[in-house]
């Protein structure tokens, strides 16, 4: 049986998804945590989610 | 993928390149590098207008502290002065104060000295009357015991007994 | 990073009111018919078809359009087509690809928005997936998108050269619509440019990441009027500009950029060996991502924003105008943040490759040199 294209599409929005999650829930505690460095911090945060972001589409228009 | 490829529009892709590439130096030439050279003035400006603020204020500051020095050793010429005058004036009464004790002192003297001469000459004068006096009064005394004869005899045996030849 | 919050949030207000309203161009017609199953079935088909025909770029500009008696308003625009010498005529020629057109001795036909070359009756041999196999001309048309292109050109250029003007005018200090551009120009200079790029190089790349940062962010917007415009979800445009950013990087690039990529300092030579490939593919990738992202971004938000409008459609009841309202107002306040979010990735990811190129690693030098004796 084989496993629709589809399938490995949704597995790397997951992935992605958790992935981008976690660098927003670690800028958060970031930010709470030296809030004068908020600008840099969403910054790297924003690099970071769009780098990830980058990999699900190309693996996505791969499927 | 497939399906992104095949509907890939060559002719919106050099339209776009190109009207892109046009739009770059044509907002280069009429408005980033005038926007940009405006901005940098503006910032220059303020720059320079807080540094003549800056140094204004520390001229400011210098002008007040030269203020303040110069007043501080006008109040201590001041107060140096009257020191000064203060130590002069007790100076001079202390002078003046010797100066009148020696005076005082050499007036004494001398006045000393010069009762000491007056009462010498005063005792040599007495003392040269009362020769004159007792002689006087011894050729007085002379005349009236010696005015007989033998008086003047009896006087000389007298005396020649009390003279002893040795 | 807080100044461009605020002006994104007075952004949000005065686009919002237009959103609810971005109905498309191609008003969904509601099909009359008796059997409920098959009128679902064809609807669906209808508004899957009318997503995928607004997400493509076309020949002419619609405004409005009635599916029942064919009223509408339509802008043609010229049609440019190289095929064995230049072809030009208005697309109101193709009545929507209804009729065939006749240019200096060859045939043309409108079919799905993409023109073929065809013979006098209009044949057209298509495959097993309906895709026709005829010849195409290159097609350079002025096609919807061209022309928002060239809008959105000349309304920058009105914009920030009125700007540099009013500064002349008012001794320095911008005046009027100028007070909220000036801001955002500093925010590219001083919060993109200079931070990734540094001090020495970044005027260089300036006057690419201004035009580009809003050139994107101007395109997105307008992507959200209900005009029907979607060029930043066109992969054409956004491979244009990412090979701009790719050129530009490459072309600029010092020799302390290559060494790192052919001969990457400071690992073992094996690892340099393996390492060479995968760097070099990198920096295909990264522009590769570039185009990618935003091409997606843009798609997506389109897609979605017109599966929620289509509700009022599938709904059929009071539930449908009321959820798609809310729902869609929703969306359309997030597709903002989108389009500025994705003007403002693509110029930051694009100043930090160019940041890349010329970045100097003065304190590896000593280091390379103690390596090269040793050899």
């Amino acid at each position: 049986m084989e496993i629709p294209a589809i399938v490995g599409a949704g597995l790397i929005v997951i992935g992605a998804g958790l992935g981008i999650g976690r660098i927003g829930g670690s800028a958060m505690d970031a930010i709470a945590r030296q809030p004068e460095a908020s600008g840099k911090i969403q910054t790297a945060m924003l690099i970071a989610a769009a780098l990830i972001e980058g990999i699900g589409f190309a693996a996505l228009f791969a499927s | 993928m497939e399906k992104l490829i095949n509907d890939f529009s060559y002719g919106l892709f050099f339209w776009q390149l190109v009207l892109f590439i046009g739009l770059i130096f044509v907002l280069k030439k009429y408005a980033w590098k005038p926007i940009l050279n405006a901005v940098n003035e503006r910032e220059e400006g303020i720059k320079n207008a807080l540094a003549q603020a800056e140094q204004a204020r520390k001229e400011m500051l210098n002008l007040t502290a030269d203020n303040e020095r110069i007043l501080k050793e006008a109040r201590n010429e001041r107060e140096e002065l009257l020191k000064e005058a203060r130590s002069i004036r007790e100076n001079m009464i202390e002078t003046a104060k010797n100066e009148a004790q020696t005076e005082a002192h050499k007036l004494m003297e001398k006045a000393k000295e010069s009762i000491e001469t007056e009462k010498l000459a005063a005792i040599a004068d007495l003392k040269k009357q009362v020769a004159v006096l007792s002689v006087d009064i011894a050729e007085k005394l002379m005349k009236d015991q010696l005015a007989s004869k033998d008086a003047q005899v009896k006087l000389i045996d007298t005396m020649l007994k009390d003279v002893k030849l040795n | 990073m807080y100044k461009i919050q605020y002006y994104i949030s007075i952004v949000f207000f005065l686009f919002s009111l237009t959103f609810y309203a971005s109905s498309e161009h191609d008003s969904i017609s509601m099909p009359k018919g008796e059997n409920p199953h098959q009128e679902a079935k064809s609807l669906r088909d209808e508004i899957k078809e009318d997503i995928q025909h607004h997400l493509k770029d076309s020949h002419d500009w619609t405004f409005f359009h009635s599916k029942i008696d064919g009223s509408g308003f339509t802008i043609p625009l010229p049609v440019i087509l190289i095929d064995n010498g230049l072809h030009v005529f208005m697309s109101s020629q193709f009545h929507h690809g209804e009729s065939i057109v006749e240019s200096n001795g060859n045939y043309y036909k409108l079919y799905h928005n993409k023109i073929y070359k065809t013979d006098a009756q209009g044949t057209l041999n298509l495959d097993e997936h309906h895709h026709p196999t005829n010849a195409k001309p290159w097609d350079f048309s002025i096609t919807k998108s061209v022309v928002v292109i060239i809008l959105a050109a000349l309304l920058m250029l009105w914009m920030f050269s009125s700007l540099a003007k009013s500064y002349k005018k008012n001794n320095g200090i911008a005046t009027g619509f100028g007070r909220f551009l000036e801001p955002l120009v500093l925010f590219v200079r001083d919060e993109i440019a200079i931070p990734n790029i540094g001090e020495k190089h970044y005027k260089r790349y300036l006057n690419y990441l201004l035009t580009i940062f809003f050139f994107v962010w101007l395109v997105n917007l307008l992507g959200l009027t209900p005009f029907g415009i979607n060029v930043t979800g066109n992969i054409a445009v956004t491979f244009a500009l990412a090979i701009l950013t790719y050129l530009i990087t490459t072309f600029t690039a010092k020799k302390d950029y290559w060494k790192h990529i052919f001969w990457m300092p400071g690992v073992p030579t094996l690892m340099k060996i393996i390492l060479a490939p995968i760097e070099l593919l990198g920096t295909i990738i990264k522009p590769f991502s570039l185009m990618i992202r935003l091409y997606a971004n843009m798609t997506a938000g389109h897609v979605v924003l017109m599966s929620i409008l289509a509700l009022i459609f599938i709904f059929k009841s009071w539930v449908g105008g009321p959820l798609s309202f809310g729902l869609a107002f929703a969306l359309s306040l997030l597709e903002l943040l989108v389009a500025a979010l994705q003007a403002y990735i693509f110029t930051m990811l694009s100043a930090l490759y160019f940041g890349m190129a010329v970045e100097e690693h003065e304190h590896e030098h000593p280091h390379e040199e103690a390596h090269a004796e040793h050899h």
